[in-house]
């Protein structure tokens, strides 16, 4: 019954997608709503012009004309943020000529804007959000530099305008991979940065004396600018603990940096030095194999163990991120299943990537919060749940993806009257 | 082959290097034994196993919800397993004398998972430059090499996925050649030696590779245009082809042998292994993604007679399920990987239930390290999607792909793969369902002997490589 309502309301909404916000009341849902509340039964949202504007228990029926969805007592949750991905700047990741994540041909570095080559309408995308994704951080990745240039934030409706944040952070790899992009060495890498501070801090005036800077080149340093005050998010790739405790050390240096780490397999080590100096950390939940001399002592113990110990931890799917960035919520499951509470676990994909990216009105459910929102067929962290509805800005998504369209061309294989290729 | 044969093939082994030794002398090949009758034999099992069960004695599991893994699923059910047998399986099994009982109230039962797909041991932790000895690239048929000779035993992957409820796994080569090389089947039992792991009795595989790889990596590898042949997918068949023809007159050489004696012919180990897959000893495995190529190797298939066991990856299987079907070939898939390459770009979540309900036997394998230690989710993700297309597959059903099937398509199914009586008792004791992101392996049995239990530092193998490491016997 519950189906026949939804599905009604997604194809009403296909003939409208990107258009504007719907008023809605959702009732009779289970909420998780990543705010002191908790998680509340039999929950009524209202939803009017793409907000959260009422959230009630029991619901009342709202007020007549609005589009009104019983949720059947299901789980809604507020729309899962990937903190970490690479969804939209890739199709194939093997075929250069679809792949924006890096550069190895460029001389420039921080100057690189992953939003730049994004394609709202690239295939990962809509793949993404009918799993539940509704907003991520797309990275651009290392090449030619240790500082693989700025990240952006973005929504997944697939539409033009879905860009939340351009510039929102600038990411550097000081691990093994930066040491060897950086000429083959931690100490190179960390002379690469040094350097570049020095000339982001220093522009632009020392780029009157010189063309070009320790480091990075004229327009590299004038884009480093933001981060290096702080003014940017900088995020850092690494896992061994000594290299963590060497970017603890920074953000002492240099107290007004806007630091987080991700990857940090070997976090755990150093949870309360990460705790005390404020330092969120996003990590693979799946990671726990010594993969190299950097992650030796890699656990599925990482997550409890940084949460428990007060560190701000986010989860991310961080293998195949261009494709695979909706596995984040098995993601979160796994960290459930080895001692993260399931607040914890939701808290890691919604509300910490919102407070990590700056992305306020994100990543819970309440009043004035951006409705981006999903409903769920079971347990939102169990492998077999998927969502029922996802609604971005108010607005119910298509759930249609290539890949849905592929399978329904394929479920019948009987070609005796026509080929397959006729149909869609 | 049985226990008797390969005792056969080892006395054969001795007076193998006799005769050879006499062709290598230019004589007559004359012995004092005779060697008009004792014709010179391929030694078949030069590496053989020296796998022996640890003790496990009489277990009685209690209570359990059982998967039988051959679509059976029994509540408060009771598993007996004496000797490293399974010994029965039912709802109320009296405990025999001496039995260990084991209450498994609340908690799944179900046969050891085995992944027909993974690059433990050869790609091992740490994935440093000295460790990659999964791909012996140095030409497009390399069908003379074997991965056993590649296996660091001493891979931490390995007790990962074991606590992932693995007890068998094919370690295969890697797939840049269109002939990767012999794949092997283990135990996941810590051992000393390959040898220590190797499945007593299960056949040798041939890891082939369709599609982009091969003439990537010769074609256009090194920065030279154009490389080496295979350039194309065209030279890629041609690829098989050509090690076909040349196979099928080596057999026809030593099948002449066999039957009229006289000097036996030069051995040559790249076609001894081709051979051995038209004889039916050696069972093929390719990697291959895209509907249409499949299709074309089955025809390669019956040009020279042989068959392909199990297709790898198999991204696009979905497409022509009915045709795998027809040809009795399985397809080991993941649930749910995309997008990476060209070929693997129509990948869609339901590509496993598809092929199951077409009929054609569907594989969850992993080829990966950190995909090897949760497959029951995998399949448990394309469960889901399957029903939510209307493919209606029961858990029990499921299981199929876990144990069943991956052990036919390693022909060791007669020995493991299911909780029938008289099989190896590869068993895992689940927490809970195992169709469920909650779900962990509590214990782990390989020929009945618990080889893993969750929280026991006695009972959870800590590799070498991690000895005086900081992860040296933490929870993984």
């Amino acid at each position: 019954m519950i189906r026949t309502t939804l599905l009604a309301a997604a194809s009403a909404l296909t003939l409208i997608a990107g258009a504007n916000a719907q008023d809605m009341t959702i009732v009779n849902a289970k909420v998780w709503t990543g705010t002191d509340a908790g998680t509340l039964d039999n929950a009524a949202i209202d939803i009017r012009n793409g907000e959260i504007t009422g959230i009630r228990q029991n619901g009342t029926s709202p007020r007549g004309g609005v589009e009104v969805i019983d949720a059947d007592g299901k789980w809604l949750t507020p729309g899962i943020i990937s903190p970490f991905a690479r969804v939209g700047t890739v199709e194939v990741n093997a075929e250069d000529s679809t792949n924006d994540m890096s550069a190895s041909g460029s001389h420039f570095s921080v100057a690189l804007r992953a939003a730049d080559g994004f394609n709202p309408a690239a295939t990962p995308v809509a793949i993404t959000r009918i799993e539940g994704v509704t907003s991520m951080a797309v990275a651009p990745a290392n090449a030619g530099n240790i500082i693989a240039g700025q990240g952006f934030t973005a929504k997944t409706t697939g539409a033009p305008n879905s860009i939340i944040e351009d510039r929102a952070f600038v990411f550097v790899d000081l691990g093994e991979r930066g040491a060897g992009i950086a000429g083959g060495s931690r100490p190179a890498a960390w002379a690469a940065l040094r350097g570049a501070f020095a000339d982001a801090r220093g522009y632009p005036a020392r780029f009157m004396a010189h063309n070009e800077g320790d480091s990075l080149t004229r327009t590299d340093a004038q884009a480093f600018g933001d981060a290096v005050r702080g003014r940017q998010l900088m995020i850092i790739a690494a896992h061994r603990a000594s290299d963590i405790r060497q970017i603890i050390g920074l953000k002492e240096d240099n107290p007004n940096l806007n630091l987080t780490i991700v990857g940090a397999d070997e976090g755990w080590m150093v949870a309360d030095e990460l705790a005390a100096a404020n330092i969120p950390v996003i990590i693979d939940p799946f990671s726990n194999l010594p993969a190299s001399f950097a992650q030796l002592g890699a656990t599925a113990q990482n997550a409890q163990r940084l949460i428990a110990a007060g560190v701000p931890t986010a989860f991310s799917h961080l293998d195949n991120d261009a494709h695979q960035t909706r596995l984040v919520l098995q993601s979160a499951g796994n960290a459930v299943a080895n001692g993260t509470s399931f607040d914890d676990a939701m808290a890691a994909i919604t509300t910490v990537p919102a407070m990590i990216h700056g992305m306020d009105g994100y990543g819970k459910i309440e009043i004035g919060a951006i409705a981006d929102m999903v409903l769920w067929d079971g347990d939102p962290l169990e492998v077999m749940t998927a969502p029922d509805m996802v609604i971005i800005d108010g607005v119910s998504q298509s759930m249609e993806s290539r890949q849905t369209k592929l399978r329904d061309r394929y479920l019948d294989l009987d070609e005796s009257e026509k080929p397959l290729a006729f149909k869609r | 082959m049985g226990r008797q044969m390969k005792h056969k093939l080892l006395t054969m082994t001795a007076i193998g290097a006799l005769a050879l030794m006499a062709t290598a002398c230019g004589g007559s090949g004359a012995s004092d034994k005779g060697a008009s009758v004792d014709k010179f034999e391929i030694d078949r099992n030069p590496f053989p196993s020296t796998y022996k069960p640890y003790p496990s004695g009489t277990v009685l599991l209690q209570n359990a919800t059982v998967l039988d893994g051959i679509g059976g699923q029994i509540e408060d059910g009771d598993v007996l397993l004496v000797d490293g047998k399974v010994k029965s399986v039912g709802d109320d099994i009296a405990a025999p004398d001496g039995a260990t009982i084991i209450d498994a109230t609340g908690k799944w039962v179900t046969p050891g998972i085995i992944d027909n797909h993974s690059h433990l041991g050869v790609y091992p932790s740490p994935s440093v430059g000295a460790h990659g000895d999964g791909n012996e690239i140095s030409g497009p048929v390399t069908s003379e090499v074997w991965s056993e000779h590649g296996i660091w035993p001493q891979d931490p992957g390995f007790p990962r996925a074991l606590a992932g409820g693995v007890t068998s796994m094919q370690i295969l080569p890697g797939s840049a050649n269109l002939f990767g090389g012999r794949g092997v089947t283990l135990k996941n039992v810590p051992s000393r030696t390959v040898q220590g792991m190797k499945f007593p009795d299960a056949p040798y595989t041939l890891k082939m590779a369709c599609g982009e790889n091969p003439k990537r990596v010769y074609g256009y590898g090194g920065g030279r245009f154009p490389g080496g042949a295979p350039y194309s997918r065209m030279g890629n068949v041609a690829g098989y082809r050509t090690a076909w023809i040349k196979a099928t007159e080596y057999k026809r050489q030593w099948d002449k042998y066999a039957e009229e004696g006289g000097d036996p012919p030069n051995r040559d180990l790249e076609l001894d292994t081709l051979m051995q897959v038209l004889n039916g000893d050696i069972l093929v495995h390719m990697h291959c993604y895209r509907a249409d190529e499949m299709a074309q190797i089955m025809d390669i298939g019956k040009e020279f007679g042989y068959k392909v066991t199990s297709f790898h990856h198999a991204v696009e299987s979905y497409k022509i399920a009915d045709k795998l079907a027809e040809n009795g070939a399985c397809s080991s898939m993941w649930a749910d990987w995309w997008g990476f390459k060209m070929e693997a770009y129509d990948g869609i979540r339901e590509n496993i239930p598809m092929v199951h309900k077409a009929g054609a036997c569907a594989i969850v394998h992993s080829d990966s390290d950190i995909g090897i230690q949760r497959q029951n989710q995998e399949a448990a993700k394309a469960l889901a999607d399957g029903r939510r297309a209307g493919i209606d597959i029961s858990k029990a059903d499921a299981w199929t792909w876990l144990s069943a099937n991956p052990a036919k398509s390693l022909g060791v199914f007669d020995q493991t793969g299911s909780l029938e009586v008289g099989k190896d008792a590869d068993v895992v004791v689940w927490s809970g369902d195992p169709f469920s992101s909650y779900t962990k392996a509590d214990i782990v049995m390989v020929d009945g002997a618990i080889m893993f239990e969750r929280g026991n530092p006695d009972r959870t193998p800590v590799m070498d490589f991690e000895l005086g490491q900081p992860g040296e016997g933490d929870l993984k």
